[in-house]
């Protein structure tokens, strides 16, 4: 195609692996501003209100961080189920049932003193999501069901099980019939660290990050993970514990999404109520896939992602943007880096000319078996 | 193998992209919605930028988008009525979830030194609280709650009061006796609008029953347009809303049946079977309360405005509104402008039957407020 194509890299490309991903951002920023340049608003001031919106100030820069923060959960969580080869696209449910368990606690012991409700809030959050993303597993497992239909169908479930609490039982009677429960104990709420307006949840998520990062990169059982990718065959052959390990990933997801919820409906609400559910659980799948499954890569990915939307924002108020502009900017971004993922494994060549007329053979389209 | 790997990702990216979307209910739609609504911001020309030292900066926060014909959208309008008065600027922010998103929206806003925040929506209430009490000089106004603060004031309309007219008009029009609403949440204010649309059609037609499905969303054009086939379905002739996308007004038309419409005069999605719309003018409201912070003598209140102050009203009716119909419900009208609300007078029976009113009383503004159970014959749980 236009003369060129494409060879499979026999090494990476050692330059490349660092410029991919900037260009692809700065392709994808170019085509944005390009479409808001169309509509009449200055570019380089868009950019300008775009970048000042999310690092421009303490404030901003806090308000990204704390945005970020279920967003590289939930991502972590779905990574590890993906490292696997197990297509959980349950985060979302599993965020829901978190929210919930960690209410749970919060409104069965409102006087305990934090130091010991919380740490149960942490508990009955991580059980919760767990024994959500355990249920897939095991049917995966007993009954080969197939997992992406079950965890996305149990995000549906998790999500009505929420609204029914807090339509009904859980509903604060104080709430003029609005669909909330009463606010959080101060014992509930993860308290703010001393001078910021950040939260103890950013700490625990860069341990946890970490923590991952270890686990998948320096332990055995990590290594295993990796390996069981391949199939449950290879796994067997190598005498990993296949179906232990598959229940263990949906578990970690489960808990890593579960402590999401908990801290966006405790840090961040005060209280449990539907608008908790912003669809960080799909978010997810996005992240991590431009992460590539690699914990610090999610990390920065998640961040990136969070600047976006919280910059965006200041683009609404100063230029009278549209919402839909942040999504399509996403979706942009989206677009040019996966593309820039192509030029990874992919070189493109100048087609030799073979003759006069190009020949009617093998189109020179990029085929794996071609290497 | 590896064409197959990038094959696996675009296609595990988009459906991720396709759930994100979906995630969010409303949201859905928004981005099929959203051209018009991007025609229209390009018209406005996007001046708002950092607005000069003397000019009092006045932000809105919305929970949909404004192209909308719907919630949002009148709010905008309301907006758009500030623009003529000297010495005031006017930005807003679109589709602004009511989670802790708005908190953050809110306190940008406040910081960028805007004088007047209107948050247009019951879930910005404990945010709206909140920073309010981290910028005591700036003055914040709350749509549809009931908190206040030194800085903070509450404020509705009493839609109701339209409602109540449409429900007139409904009940005249209606053969079947049966009147379809598609409702969004169970909460009191979408109940007590159900509550004035049934009393308002039993008014004129003691026969005529209000049949209600909630669809669990504010603005979801596909899903609201299938509540109401559903509701057509079982009968019913007249479908009203408490929807912001026209999705039911379409349905009605469809099935050549009427329609009553919210927010904004709906008639051009519909025009064959739009009937009415009961709609806000908030332009009226908004105008009296910044005239006040720039006069200085602004107070924080609760204020309910209704029909008398004209802050709601009814559109203009369809032509196949017969003339003795326009009549009779223009003279509800007149009665509700001079003041004179008798919408929840007793007699008010609920569902089973039970007296919450006895005649001579009224339902006062404290239970209408906080309103979770149905008038007898709405047929429907309000849960």
């Amino acid at each position: 195609m236009f003369g060129l194509t494409a060879h499979k890299r026999t090494e990476p490309p050692g330059w490349g692996s660092v410029c991919i991903f900037p260009a692809a951002l700065a392709l994808a920023l170019f085509l944005g501003l390009g479409l808001l340049a169309l509509t009449g608003r200055p570019p380089l001031a868009v950019l300008g209100a775009l970048l000042s919106g999310a690092f421009g100030s303490v404030r901003a820069v806090e308000e990204t961080l704390l945005k970020t923060a279920p967003i590289f959960l939930c991502s972590l969580g779905v990574a590890a189920t993906f490292r696997i080869k197990v297509w959980n696209i349950g985060a979302e449910g599993q965020y829901a049932l978190g929210a919930v368990g960690g209410t749970a606690v919060a409104l069965a012991f409102p006087g305990l003193p934090a130091s010991v409700l919380l740490p149960l809030m942490f508990l009955g959050a991580a059980l919760a999501g767990a024994l959500w993303a355990a249920i897939p597993a095991l049917l995966r497992q007993r009954l080969a069901v197939n997992e992406i239909i079950t965890t996305l169908m149990l995000n549906y479930l998790g999500i009505l099980f929420l609204d029914w609490l807090v339509y009904g039982p859980w509903k604060d009677p104080a709430s003029h019939g609005f669909p909330m429960t009463a606010l959080f104990a101060p014992g509930a709420v993860l308290p703010r660290i001393p001078g910021t307006r950040l939260h103890w949840g950013l700490p625990l998520c860069a341990a946890l990050g970490l923590g991952l990062w270890f686990f998948l990169s320096r332990t055995r059982l990590g290594f295993e993970l990796k390996a069981s990718g391949e199939g449950r065959r290879t796994a067997t052959y190598a005498r990993m514990p296949y179906d232990a390990l598959v229940l263990l990933v949906m578990g970690l997801c489960g808990a890593l999404a579960g402590w999401a919820g908990l801290i966006e409906t405790s840090a961040g609400l005060g209280r449990l109520q539907p608008t908790v559910m912003a669809g960080y659980g799909f978010t997810a799948i996005v992240v991590a896939w431009l992460a590539r499954l690699r914990p610090l890569a999610i990390a920065m990915a998640a961040f990136l992602l969070a600047a976006l939307r919280v910059g965006v924002e200041n683009l609404m108020l100063d230029f009278s943007v549209p919402a839909a502009f942040g999504r399509i900017l996403e979706g942009l971004i989206l677009l040019c880096v996966l593309a820039g993922q192509f030029f990874t494994t992919f070189t493109l060549r100048r087609s030799k000319p073979l003759a006069p007329n190009p020949a009617p053979e093998p189109a020179p389209k990029p085929t794996g078996e071609a290497a | 193998m590896l064409m197959k790997r990038l094959a696996l990702v675009l296609a595990a990216a988009c459906l991720a992209l396709t759930l994100a979307a979906c995630g969010s209910g409303e949201k859905k739609a928004e981005e099929k919605k959203e051209a018009p609504a991007a025609a229209q911001a390009k018209q406005e020309a996007p001046a708002p930028a950092p607005a000069a030292e003397s000019a009092m900066q006045v932000g809105f926060i919305y929970v949909s988008p404004i192209g909308d014909a719907g919630y949002s959208f009148a709010h905008d309008l309301g907006r758009k009525a500030l623009a003529g008065m000297p010495g005031v600027t006017t930005s807003y922010v679109e589709s602004v979830p009511e989670g802790a998103d708005a908190e953050r929206i809110i306190r940008n806003m406040a910081a960028k030194g805007f004088k007047v925040i209107f948050t247009t929506s019951y879930g910005y209430m404990d945010p709206t609280l909140k920073v309010a009490g981290e910028f005591p000089d700036t003055v914040f106004m709350h749509c549809s709650g009931y908190k206040t603060a030194p800085n903070m004031g509450a404020y509705f309309g009493r839609i109701y009061q339209a409602r109540y007219l449409t429900g007139m008009v409904a009940g005249s029009m209606t053969k079947s006796n049966i009147l379809g609403y598609v409702a969004a949440f169970p909460i009191p204010e979408v109940i007590r609008g159900i509550n004035a649309f049934a009393l308002g059609a039993q008014k004129v037609n003691p026969k005529a029953e209000v049949r209600v499905v909630w669809t669990k969303t504010w603005y979801d054009p596909a899903t609201e347009k299938e509540a109401a086939k559903s509701l057509l379905d079982v009968g019913a002739d007249v479908i009203a809303q408490h929807q912001d996308s026209p999705g039911p007004q379409e349905a009605a038309q469809e099935k050549g049946a009427y329609s009553v419409g919210y927010n904004s005069d709906m008639s051009a999605f519909a025009p064959k079977s739009h009937l009415t719309s009961a709609i806000w003018n908030w332009g009226v409201y908004y105008a009296n309360v910044v005239e006040k912070v720039k006069a200085g003598t602004w107070k924080s209140s609760s204020d309910w405005w209704g029909m008398d102050k004209g802050i709601v009203d009814i559109a203009p009716f369809g032509p196949m509104v017969p003339k003795e119909v326009q009549d009779k419900v223009l003279a509800a009208k007149a009665e509700l402008a001079a003041g004179k609300d008798t919408v929840f007078a007793g007699p008010v029976l609920d569902q089973k039957g039970e007296t919450r009113a006895a005649a001579g009383q009224t339902i006062p503004d404290a239970d209408l407020l906080g309103m979770t159970w149905f008038v007898k014959g709405v047929v429907g749980a309000t849960e």
